[in-house]
């Protein structure tokens, strides 16, 4: 019975992501043709833009990664019933570390790249804890304290990068990291010439596999969650609730962490002061659409890879300006949070069908009855 | 000092004014028990929609344009905010992730319109308020040339509706009823009361006085749609938890953090301020926001109500 209504839940999220999607499509659509150009060409140079050739697959897969690692972030702190809105600011601090790392260690390849993905790990992860701690001790909420964190997080970086790590030119971002002291690895550009792809996928793919291990299959995952579902039974149950507050965020922290050293390392290679970078965001968009499940965010975090990705080349070839994607994604978010909407048209809709179903079905056995 | 003091308070005013009306709005809206993240986005829809209208109109109607985008801002913000209020009161959505979609929907829809009407991100208006010397008033010692020198008409009518609201939701009973939707909603419709309707009011609200505040940020010191407000939504959204959700509150916090803004602002070209780095001018406003919810974690002011669906 359970294995039924499991299923029937799966498919009702899938079906919410899916039509989230399609409004989402729709309403960029009717911005597009509010404009005066054509929605068909508009969509079909956003996605050529994103996979028409290798460099533009890679530099999609590229920017996914920031999105996966993102969307991991809030996927996580969302099955501990937490919402992590501050992943842009661990993003940031992430990046900071990750890029001091990268101006001043030098050490052998390998030996470097776990110092670095440690660095950005670590940053993230202290960015994630103070709001966890703050919950978990003086029951602060996690959104206010991580939206607090966020401008911490800007504020410093905007004054900490000119006072020491200015670039030879502008004022206003880092000096450029040597390229071999990025994430960028030489066979990854040979497989997709010309592109940003950087280990950083490689790091996100592995993340997504361990933080599906964490929640299936261990029993920390497990406790978090049943704090995540119910904290007070999870309580009774004689689960250590605060440790897991904190546990969760330190992790979810880390995984943006994760994101800022893909970004700022691998994709990009300085950081731009006075930007909060907005795949802090858009990895909510991914978290929702994915149904908090890391397979899922792997998947949204692709497709919301094409749509970042694609929309500077619909924007050279047709008068859509790129923000058309940034629109759909917010479209998106806006209607999984009203997800209540379709689930009734779908339920109406299902039992309508099951309705004449059951009248299909039913009309022989009564003929059989009066026979 | 008293120089010092005399040049940086208008600036501290200055940004002080639209901080207070959006923070204003925010406790509209959670008072009435609807959080709303949505601030940011809410005065960003406030100051395109200001800017858009002051471009259009400014060469046929001079003076009187800026008026008119006030207006238009007032209106934009409230209509903006109804997307918030159907998902969170209607379709008893989450309010979080509504209020993000509604941040981010803002920044991307604006600057979409705004590459689509001026060609680039940015909308540039000619002119701006001039500012004035109230008559009489600002010849009292000490509190005119800090009060009432250089001040910009918006400033004014926003502290009017600080007065106005306080008045509105303390000694009437409708804010009694909008409050207690806040805190216990079945009891109030139990009483009667439409506690839908009073959050749409609480929304509406917070959207139409957030798109004032995105307003009076163009038409007092800004002078350009440039795509962002730097995170003013969010400081008043703090400044509202720092002044516990009362409206005295509100306003020694909104003014205690434009001070520290203006602070940070000016401290490299004032010397006697030079002493301490900016960063900490900048952020003294998250951490002691993040310090009084530590302190008030015990008995938090906070509408018990806000975020629940009823």
């Amino acid at each position: 019975m359970s294995e039924i209504e499991n299923k029937e839940m799966k498919s009702n999220a899938f079906l919410v992501a899916i039509s989230a999607v399609v409004l989402g499509l729709i309403a960029g659509a009717v911005l597009m043709a509010l404009i005066g150009s054509n929605p068909f060409t508009g969509f079909w140079f956003l996605f050529r833009g994103g996979l028409m050739n290798i460099e533009r697959v890679g530099n999609t897969l590229a920017t996914a990664t920031n999105l996966m690692l993102v969307g991991l972030s809030v996927a996580f702190a969302f099955r501990t019933g937490l919402f992590n809105i501050g992943a842009s600011g661990q993003m940031l601090v992430g990046g900071l570390c990750a890029t001091l790392v990268a101006h001043h260690v030098f050490l052998p390849r390998p030996l470097y790249l776990v110092v670095l993905i440690l660095s950005g790990l670590l940053g993230g992860a202290v960015w994630g804890i103070i709001p966890g701690f703050l919950k978990a001790k003086f029951n602060v909420h996690e959104v206010v304290a991580t939206i607090m964190m966020n401008w911490i997080a800007y504020w410093s970086v905007y004054y900490f990068v000119p006072a020491y790590l200015k670039g030879p030119s502008l004022e206003t971002e880092s000096a450029s990291i040597a390229i071999e002291q990025t994430l960028r690895s030489p066979w990854l550009t040979k497989l997709f010439p010309g592109s940003y792809i950087n280990l950083g996928f490689l790091v996100a793919i592995a993340s997504v596999i361990i933080i599906k291990f964490i929640l299936d299959k261990t029993t920390l995952g497990f406790e978090l969650k049943a704090v995540g579902s119910n904290r007070f039974c999870a309580e009774y149950a004689g689960i250590r609730v605060n440790k897991n507050v904190v546990l969760s965020m330190m992790i979810a922290g880390g995984l943006a962490g994760l994101a800022g050293l893909s970004f700022y390392t691998g994709y990009s290679r300085n950081m731009q002061i006075g930007v909060l970078p907005s795949q802090g965001f858009d990895g909510i968009a991914v978290a929702l659409l994915g149904a908090s499940n890391p397979l899922g965010v792997l998947f949204s975090s692709l497709f919301f890879g094409v749509l970042q990705s694609g929309k500077g080349f619909m924007n050279a070839m047709t008068k859509v300006p790129p923000e058309i994607a940034d629109t759909i994604i917010s479209v998106i978010i806006y209607f999984t949070a009203t997800s209540v909407l379709f689930k009734r048209l779908w339920e109406a809709l299902f039992k309508i069908l099951s309705r004449k179903k059951a009248v299909r079905d039913a009309k022989p056995t009564n003929n059989k009855e009066v026979k | 000092m008293w120089l010092t003091l005399t040049r940086i308070f208008p600036y501290a005013i200055a940004y002080t004014i639209p901080m207070l009306v959006t923070s204003l709005g925010g406790l509209y809206s959670e008072r009435s028990g609807v959080t709303n993240i949505g601030l940011e986005g809410l005065m960003l829809v406030g100051y395109f929609a200001t800017a858009i209208t002051i471009k259009l109109t400014e060469a046929t109607l001079g003076i009187n344009a800026l008026a008119l985008g006030v207006m238009v801002g007032v209106l934009a913000g409230a209509v903006f905010s109804l997307l918030h209020a159907f998902a969170s009161i209607n379709l008893k959505a989450d309010q979080i992730i509504s209020g993000t979609a509604i941040n981010m929907l803002a920044s991307a829809l604006t600057v979409y319109l705004a590459r689509t009407i001026s060609g680039s991100g940015n909308v540039r208006i000619l002119m701006g308020i001039v500012r004035k010397n109230i008559p009489v008033l600002s010849r009292i010692p000490i509190l005119g040339p800090l009060f009432f020198s250089q001040t910009y008409w918006t400033t004014w009518l926003c502290l009017l509706i600080w007065g106005l609201s306080w008045i509105l939701l303390y000694k009437t009973s409708f804010g009694l009823r909008l409050r207690a939707c806040g805190e216990h909603p079945s009891a109030v419709a139990s009483a009667g009361v439409n506690v839908h309707m009073m959050r749409y009011f609480g929304v509406i609200m917070s959207g139409s006085l957030a798109g004032l505040g995105g307003s009076v940020i163009l038409i007092t010191y800004s002078g350009e749609f440039n795509g962002t407000v730097a995170g003013l939504g969010f400081l008043s959204l703090a400044a509202l938890i720092f002044g516990q959700w009362k409206p005295l509150g509100i306003l020694g916090a909104t003014f205690f953090f434009g001070i520290a803004t203006t602070i940070a602002n000016v401290s490299q070209v004032i010397p006697s301020l030079n002493i301490v780095p900016p960063v900490v001018f900048k952020i003294f406003p998250y951490v002691a926001t993040l310090l009084a919810l530590v302190l008030f974690s015990k008995k938090s002011a906070a509408p018990k109500a806000a975020g629940d669906t009823f």
